[in-house]
C-alpha cells in the first residue's frame, strides 16, 4: 500500500479568483458610468437657471422656505458623484458596498433627473412625497399579501384580482352601507378569494399560476359583469362616500414629516399598522414560526405535528384579506366609484415590491414606497411640462417593475418550497 | 416503556410495501432492523412515528392498543424518529427547529425562545452532545445536523428512538462517535430502532436484529450469532458475493488530466480548491469522501456544467476548460449523474426519448432540423434489452420504472454511445443489490474496454472494490491518494483522510 | 428460434400501449364537465343578478344560435376563433417549454401594429407580396417583443409572469404613443388611430360570394398551417425536443447539455411570432387599421384556450372554436336577452378552473369517473 499525503497547498499564493460578486460589481459599474454619462452629457446642457422645490405649503404650521438650487452645477456634481461610485466598482475591493452602491447611484440619479426638469421652475417636493406615500399603498398591501401568502410558499398571482374584488366590494357596499361597511365587506371579500385560492392550489393542487391567473380572469369578468349589468342602471349603487385625511395632532404639523406621515387617510395608517403586526407576527410568535416552517420546509413541518394545510389556508386567507383592504383603496380611499379594471396592475407590481423587499413586511412596504414614488414622479412631471411624451412618463412604474425583478439591485432568495404543492403521504 | 407492532400491513396501490409485519421494542436495547433498499423499512417505521395509518394490523404501547391519527400522536406517545433525510429547516437555528411544534410560548402567542435555549443546554450536557443552540442548520456539519434531530426527539421528551439510515451520511469517524451517542441513550434507558442495510454497523451497535424483505420479516436473531454472509443472505434472498471479479489494471494513456483546479459555489464560497488528478484509459479512479466536500462541483466542472475559477482541465490532449457540455458529450465524456430523477432523467418523457435525451441531435437520431423517431425507437428497444431495462414498451413514461431500472436506462443512455470516458456521481446510490451487481459489471467491462472511469461515491465499500486508485476528498482538497495495485487499502486509513485528519 | 424470439420481444416494447380510460376521462370527460358546469354557475350568476329565468334560457339560445344557427354564426365563430387559435398555440408552446408567458395581449398588440404599418406603408407593392410582408411584420414585431422577457429570463432570472404582464401595460402606452404620431394617425383625426390598411395587404374575404357580410376571411389558412407548423416543432423538431425537455425538467436538460438561455428566447420567441401573427390578422382580416386596445383581451382569453387545449396544437385548435363560439354566441346574447357578454368571460374562468384542476371536477361528479387506485390519485 501506498500513501502519498499531498501537501496543503494554502501557503502557495491562491489563485486570482473572478467570483460571482466581482462580476456583479462590474455590471453595476457599467450601469453607474452610463447614469454619470447621461446627466453629465444629457441632462445638465440642458438645464439653466435655477431649480426650486418647495418644502411646505403656506399653511402649513411651521412654514420652511424653498429648497433652490443651480440646475446646471447640482446635476455637473451629481454626474461626478456617479462616476466616482462607477469606477471604485472596478477597483480592488469594490465589490464590497457594491449595492450600496448602486442604490446610491439610482437615487443621486434620480435627484439629478429631478433637478434637470425643474430647471427654472418651481415644484413641491413635499406634496409628491405625500402622493408617493398615498399612491405606494395598494402596492405595499399588494406586496404584504405577497409576503404572507409566499412565506407559507403558496405564490399568489391572484393579489390583482383580489385588490379589483376589494375596489369593488367596497364601491358597492360603501354605497348602501357608508365606508366602514365598505371596508369590512372589502376585507372580507379579499379573504374569501384567498380562502379560494387556498382551496384550489392546496385541496385540489391546481398549479399556483394557473389558480392565479384564473382568479383574476373571473374576477375582472364579475366586477365588469356586474358593473354592466346593474351599475349603469342604478348609479347610486356605484357611489361610494370617500375616507379623508386625518391629521395627527402635532406629529402632523413637523415639517416635511408631518404632511407625508400624519396627514394621510386610514389606509396609509392601517397599512403601516399591519406591516407592524405581519413583522411581528411573522418573525416573534409561534404561529409565525410554524408559517415559516411550513414555507421553508413542509415535510419537516408536517413532521413535527404542524398542519401544513391549515396553515396555507389561514395564512394565504389572512393574505387575502390585505388585498382586500388594499383594494378598497381604490374606491373608498379616492374616487369612491368603481371603474372596470381600475387596479392597472398595482397587484403584480405588489409583488414585485414583495420580491424586492425580500419577502420581509417592512422591505415590502419600503420597495412599495419606490414605485409610489415613480408613479407619483409621472404624475407630476406631467405637471411640470418635460419633453418627455406622457406615455412613457406613464411607463415609468411598468419599467421600474422590470427592472427590479431583473434583480439590477441585488438577488435574494425566496421560501424554499415557494410555489409547491404538498402532497401528504 | 414497550412497543409492539401486530400484522402491520400498508399498500400503496398495488404494491404491499409491509406484509403483517410483528416486532416489538424493548427500552434499554437497540433493535437492527436490516433490509434492501426498498425492502419496506422507512414505510414500517412511518407507520410507527404516525405519518402512515396502516391498512391492517395494529400498535401496542405497554400493551395497550393505540391509533395514531398523525405525527403530533406519535410524539404523544413518546415515539420520536430521526429521518434519513434530515427534517430540518435550513435557514432556521438551532433552538427554532427544536423547538418547532412544541414551542414554548408567552403572552400574545410570544415565542420564548430564551427557554428553548435553556433546555437545548441542558440535553446537551446530559448526553453529551455539544450543539451550539443559536448555530443556523445550513451551516453545520452533517453530522451536528444528526444531533439537532437526535436533540429535537429528546426535547419532546421520547422514549422510544427510531434512526432512519443515520449513518449513510457521516464518515467512519463520525460513525464512531455516534454510536457513542446510542450507548448513552440506550444506557438512559431509551428504546433504539437502528434502520440499516449495512451489515457490519448492524453487527456491532444491535442488541437484536430483524430483517425485512420485500415487506415482510425474513428473520431474526442474536447478532452474537450471525454472520455477514449469513445477514445478506437473509437480506438479499440468495448468497451475495462482496468481491467483484476483475482483471488486473492495464492502464493506457491519460485519457483525463486536470492541473490545479478551483472551483466555487454559487455563494462564491470554494467547493473544489486547487485539485490535481488524472484518469488513464483502462483505470478505474475513485474518489472517496463524504458529501459536500467538493464533489459534486468537481463533477460538474469535469462535465461542463459550471465554470472552472482557475486551473484546466484536459481530456486526450485537449483544453477543455472551457468547452460547453454537449461539446464534451460528442469528445466522449459520458456523465452518470449523482441524482438520476433531478438530472438525469425526465420523469414523464417516455423511455426513447430519455435515452436520447443527450445525443438527439447527433446524425444517428436526426437529420436536418427534424428527430427520426422511429430509429429512436428501434434503437432504444434494442437498448433497453441489451441493458436489461424492465419496461411494458419503449413508450413507457419514465417515472412509471422502478429506481433501479432507471437507473440502468441511464447507464444504457450513456456507455451505448462511444464514451471513452465515464464520469459516475453516486451510481448505485438507493439500489436493490441485483441492480447495483449489474452496474458494477457494466463499469468493470468498459475499463476492460479501454474506457476511463472516475467514480464518485460516498458508500467507501463500493469505492474499495471498483477503484484502482483512490482519491480522498475533503474540504475541496484531494488530501490522499492510494493505489490498489500496490497492495491492499487500509480501510482505517482512507476514513481517517475523509475525515480530515490527514491535513 | 432464438433470434424469432428476440424480435419479438423487440416488437413488443415497440408497441404503444393505448392509455387507457384515465386518459380518456381527462382528455374528454372532464373538458365536457367543466364546460357544462361552467354553464350551469353562468346561470347561476345571471339569476343572482336580477335576470329572470326566461331570460336566461333565451340567452343560451342565443348563445347556442349565434355560434352555429347559421352560415353567418358560423363565420363569425371562425371569425372570433383565428386569432385565439394563433395565439393559443404560441401560449402552449411556451408552457411545454415550461415558460408562463401572459403577455400575448403585448405581443398581439405590437404584431398588429407593424403589420399595420407595413401594410399602407408600402400600398404601392401588389397583394402578393404585401401580404406575406405584412404578415411577416407581425410576427416579427411579436417575436422581438416577446424576446425582451425572454432575454431578460435567461440572462437574470426575472419572472416571466410579471415581466410579461408589466410589458402588457407598456405595450398600451407605447400604441397611445404610435397612434398619435403624424405618420402613423389617419389624416384629419385627432383620436388616437392609425391609417387604413390597403386592399392589397388584407386577408380576403373567403364568402363574399355568398354574401358580402360573412366575414370570415383567409386567415382560417393561416390558422391550420400554424397548427400543423407548431404540432411539428412540437414533437418532430430537435429545438421542439429542447423546448420539451426544459419545460419538464430543467435541471435534466441543462445536464444533457440544452442551453435553456437560447431555448427560453427561442421558445418565447416562436410564442411571440405567433401572438404577433394573431394580431396581424385582426388587423388585416377584420379591423383593417389599429385603434387603442385592439386586442380585445384576445391574448389573456388565448391563456385559457391553451390551457383548455392541454397546450397541444390539436386541443388548442378545439379549445379555440369553442370559445370563438362563445365569443361570437355571446354577441348575439347580449342583443337578443340583454345580458351583457362580459358573462362569457366568467364562464371562460370557470372552464379553466375545472380544466386546471380536475380533482375538483371528480369531487363534483363522483359518478362520473371511474373509481381510482392510490397510484393514480
Amino acid at each position: 500500500m501506498s500513501m502519498t499525503t499531498e501537501e496543503p497547498t494554502s501557503e502557495t499564493a491562491a489563485p486570482r479568483i473572478d467570483t460571482g460578486r466581482n462580476r456583479q460589481a462590474r455590471t453595476n459599474g457599467v450601469i453607474l458610468l452610463a447614469l454619470a454619462a447621461l446627466a453629465a452629457l444629457v441632462f445638465a446642457p440642458d438645464s439653466s437657471g435655477i431649480a426650486t422645490f418647495r418644502l411646505s405649503r403656506p399653511t402649513d404650521a411651521i412654514p420652511l422656505s424653498d429648497l433652490a438650487v443651480p440646475a446646471e452645477l447640482s446635476i455637473q456634481i451629481a454626474a461626478a458623484l456617479l462616476a466616482f461610485l462607477g469606477v471604485r466598482q472596478f477597483l480592488r475591493g469594490g465589490a464590497r458596498w457594491t449595492s450600496v452602491s448602486l442604490g446610491l447611484g439610482l437615487l443621486i440619479a434620480v435627484a439629478a433627473f429631478l433637478v434637470w426638469a425643474t430647471a427654472g421652475k418651481a415644484f413641491s417636493l413635499t406634496g409628491m412625497l405625500q402622493a408617493t406615500l398615498v399612491r405606494a399603498m395598494p402596492i405595499a398591501l399588494g406586496g404584504l399579501a405577497g409576503v404572507l401568502c409566499e412565506r407559507v410558499a403558496v405564490i399568489n398571482i391572484a393579489i390583482e384580482g383580489m385588490l379589483l374584488a376589494g375596489a369593488f366590494t367596497g364601491a358597492l357596499v360603501g354605497s348602501l352601507l357608508g365606508g366602514i361597511g365598505g371596508l369590512a365587506a372589502a376585507v372580507g371579500i379579499g379573504g374569501l378569494f384567498g380562502f379560494i385560492l387556498a382551496a384550489l392550489v392546496v385541496t385540489y393542487r391546481m398549479d399556483q399560476i394557473i389558480a392565479g391567473v384564473v382568479i383574476n380572469l373571473f374576477v375582472l369578468g364579475l366586477t365588469s359583469y356586474v358593473s354592466s349589468q346593474i351599475f349603469q342602471e342604478h348609479r347610486f349603487l356605484n357611489n361610494a362616500p370617500v375616507f379623508r385625511a386625518i391629521k395627527i395632532p402635532i406629529l402632523g404639523d413637523i415639517p416635511v414629516i408631518g404632511p407625508v406621515f400624519f396627514q394621510q387617510n386610514i389606509f396609509v395608517y392601517g397599512a403601516i399598522v399591519m406591516v407592524v403586526v405581519a413583522t411581528y407576527y411573522l418573525f416573534h410568535t409561534r404561529m409565525g414560526l410554524r408559517a415559516r416552517a411550513v414555507g421553508e420546509h413542509p415535510r419537516a413541518a408536517d413532521t413535527l405535528g404542524v398542519n401544513v394545510y391549515r396553515t396555507r389556508y389561514i395564512n394565504v386567507t389572512l393574505g387575502g384579506m390585505v388585498a382586500g383592504f388594499g383594494g378598497a383603496w381604490f374606491t373608498l380611499g379616492s374616487v369612491g366609484r368603481f371603474d372596470e379594471g381600475m387596479t392597472g396592475g398595482r397587484g403584480f407590481i405588489g409583488l414585485a415590491a414583495m420580491i424586492f423587499g425580500r419577502w420581509h413586511p417592512v422591505g415590502a412596504f419600503c420597495a412599495a414606497l419606490v414605485f409610489g414614488f415613480a408613479d407619483s414622479l409621472q404624475q407630476k412631471l406631467a405637471l411640470l411640462g418635460v419633453p418627455i411624451p406622457s406615455e412613457f412618463l406613464a411607463m415609468a412604474p411598468y419599467v421600474a417593475t422590470i427592472i427590479v425583478v431583473a434583480g439590477l439591485v441585488g438577488r435574494a432568495r425566496p421560501p424554499a418550497a415557494d410555489g409547491k404543492p404538498y402532497v401528504k403521504e | 416503556m414497550q412497543v409492539e407492532l401486530r400484522g402491520i400491513t400498508k399498500r400503496f396501490g398495488e404494491i404491499v410495501a409491509n406484509d403483517s409485519i410483528d416486532l416489538t421494542i424493548r427500552e434499554g436495547e437497540v433493535l437492527g432492523l436490516l433490509g434492501e433498499n426498498g425492502a419496506g423499512k422507512s414505510t414500517l417505521m412511518n407507520v410507527l412515528c404516525g405519518l402512515y395509518s396502516p391498512d391492517a394490523g395494529e400498535i401496542l404501547i405497554n400493551g395497550e392498543p393505540t391509533v395514531f391519527r398523525g405525527p403530533a400522536d406519535a410524539i404523544q406517545a413518546g415515539i420520536g424518529m430521526v429521518h434519513q433525510h434530515f427534517m430540518l429547516v435550513p435557514v432556521f437555528s438551532v433552538t427554532e427547529n427544536v423547538v418547532l411544534g412544541v414551542e414554548p410560548t408567552g403572552l400574545l402567542d410570544h415565542l420564548d425562545l430564551e427557554k428553548g435555549r435553556r433546555e437545548v443546554r441542558e440535553i446537551n450536557e446530559a448526553y453529551g452532545l455539544h450543539v451550539d443552540p443559536d448555530g443556523l442548520i445550513e451551516t453545520l456539519p452533517v453530522g451536528v445536523q444528526q444531533r439537532v434531530e437526535i436533540i429535537k426527539v429528546l426535547f419532546r421528551s421520547a422514549d422510544v428512538l427510531i434512526l432512519d439510515e443515520p449513518t449513510a451520511v457521516l464518515t467512519p469517524q463520525e460513525v464512531e462517535e455516534f454510536f457513542q451517542i446510542i450507548d448513552y441513550l440506550r444506557d438512559a434507558g431509551k428504546a433504539l430502532v437502528f434502520i440499516t442495510h449495512k451489515l457490519n454497523e448492524i453487527l456491532e451497535i444491535s442488541d437484536r436484529i430483524s430483517v425485512l424483505r420485500r415487506g415482510k420479516i425474513v428473520g431474526e436473531g442474536d447478532p452474537a450469532e450471525l454472520t455477514r454472509p449469513k445477514l445478506a443472505e437473509m437480506m438479499v434472498g440468495r448468497p451475495v458475493t462482496f468481491d467483484v471479479a476483475k482483471a488486473p489494471v492495464d492502464p493506457g494513456p491519460v485519457l483525463l488530466d486536470v492541473q490545479d483546479l478551483t472551483v466555487l459555489r454559487d455563494n462564491d464560497e470554494i467547493a473544489v480548491d486547487q485539485v490535481s488528478l488524472n484518469v488513464r484509459s483502462g483505470e478505474i479512479v475513485g474518489i472517496a469522501g463524504v458529501q459536500g466536500n467538493g464533489q459534486s462541483a468537481l463533477i460538474e466542472t469535469l462535465t461542463g456544467l459550471r465554470r472552472a475559477a482557475h486551473g484546466t482541465v484536459r481530456f486526450d490532449g485537449h483544453d477543455i476548460t472551457r468547452v460547453s457540455v454537449r461539446k464534451r458529450h460528442t469528445m466522449g465524456i459520458a456523465h452518470i449523474p449523482e441524482d438520476r430523477q433531478r438530472a438525469g432523467l425526465i420523469g414523464k418523457f417516455s423511455v426513447a426519448e430519455n435515452m436520447v435525451l443527450n445525443n438527439y441531435y447527433s446524425s444517428r437520431f436526426s437529420s436536418g432540423p427534424q428527430v427520426n423517431w422511429s430509429t429512436v425507437h428501434k434503437s432504444t428497444a434494442r437498448a433497453v434489452q441489451d441493458f436489461d431495462v424492465r419496461t411494458p414498451s419503449v413508450f413507457e413514461p419514465v417515472a412509471h420504472l422502478s429506481g433501479g431500472n432507471q437507473q440502468k436506462l441511464v447507464v444504457a443512455r450513456e456507455l451505448s454511445r462511444e464514451a471513452r470516458l465515464i464520469i459516475a456521481g453516486q451510481p448505485t446510490r438507493g439500489l436493490d443489490v441485483g441492480s447495483i451487481e449489474y452496474i458494477h459489471e457494466r463499469l468493470i467491462e468498459s475499463r476492460e474496454q479501454g474506457c476511463g472511469v472516475l467514480l464518485i461515491s460516498s458508500e467507501l465499500d463500493e469505492i474499495m472494490a471498483l477503484a484502482d486508485r483512490i482519491l480522498v476528498m475533503f474540504k475541496g482538497h484531494v488530501v490522499a491518494e492510494y493505489d490498489t495495485a500496490e497492495g491492499p487499502v487500509n480501510k482505517s486509513s482512507i476514513g481517517l483522510a475523509m475525515a480530515g485528519a490527514a491535513l | 428460434m432464438n433470434e424469432t424470439q428476440q424480435t419479438m420481444s423487440l416488437n413488443h416494447l415497440l408497441k404503444a400501449q393505448r392509455g387507457g380510460r384515465s386518459r380518456f376521462e381527462d382528455l374528454v370527460v372532464v373538458p365536457i364537465f367543466a364546460v357544462i358546469v361552467a354553464l350551469i354557475l353562468g346561470a347561476l350568476i345571471m339569476l343572482a343578478t336580477n335576470v329572470e329565468p326566461a331570460r336566461i334560457a333565451q340567452s343560451y339560445v342565443a348563445l347556442l344560435e349565434g355560434s352555429v344557427g347559421s352560415l353567418n354564426a358560423v363565420s363569425e365563430t371562425l371569425t372570433a376563433a383565428a386569432p385565439l387559435v394563433l395565439a393559443g398555440l404560441g401560449l402552449a408552446l411556451g408552457f411545454r417549454a415550461g415558460l408562463f408567458n401572459i403577455g400575448a395581449e403585448g405581443q398581439i398588440l405590437m404584431g398588429g401594429m407593424a403589420a399595420v404599418v407595413v401594410g399602407f406603408s408600402f400600398s404601392s407593392l401588389s397583394p402578393m407580396a404585401l401580404l406575406p410582408l405584412s404578415l411577416l411584420a407581425g410576427a416579427l414585431a411579436g417575436a422581438l417583443y416577446a424576446s425582451i422577457a425572454g432575454a431578460l429570463r435567461a440572462a437574470t432570472g426575472a419572472h416571466e409572469v410579471i415581466t410579461t404582464i408589466m410589458l402588457n401595460l407598456i405595450s398600451y402606452r407605447l400604441l397611445d404613443y404610435m397612434l398619435r404620431l403624424p405618420s402613423v394617425q389617419k389624416e384629419g383625426r385627432a383620436d388616437p388611430i392609425s391609417k387604413s390598411v390597403p386592399e392589397a395587404a388584407e386577408l380576403p374575404r373567403l364568402l363574399s360570394a355568398i354574401d358580402p357580410n360573412l366575414r370570415v376571411h383567409a386567415g382560417v389558412f393561416l390558422v391550420l398551417l400554424a397548427v400543423v407548423v407548431v404540432y411539428w416543432i412540437l414533437f418532430r423538431s430537435k429545438i421542439g425536443f429542447e423546448f420539451r425537455a426544459s419545460g419538464e425538467n430543467a435541471e435534466a436538460a441543462r445536464f444533457a447539455g440544452i442551453r435553456s438561455g437560447i431555448v427560453i428566447v427561442a421558445a418565447m420567441a416562436t410564442a411571440g411570432a405567433l401572438a404577433g401573427l394573431a394580431g396581424a390578422n385582426q388587423v388585416l382580416g377584420v379591423l383593417g387599421r389599429a385603434t387603442p386596445g385592439f386586442s380585445a383581451g384576445i391574448g389573456f382569453d388565448a391563456i385559457a384556450v391553451a390551457l383548455l387545449g392541454r397546450s397541444h396544437p390539436v386541443g388548442v385548435l378545439l379549445a379555440g372554436l369553442l370559445f370563438g363560439a362563445l365569443e361570437a354566441g355571446g354577441r348575439q346574447m347580449q342583443v337578443d336577452a340583454g345580458v351583457s357578454i362580459d358573462l362569457i368571460g366568467i364562464i371562460q374562468a370557470l372552464i379553466i378552473v375545472f380544466i386546471a384542476a380536475p380533482l375538483l371536477v371528480r369531487a363534483i361528479f363522483p359518478w362520473g369517473f371511474r373509481k381510482t387506485t392510490g397510484r393514480e390519485g
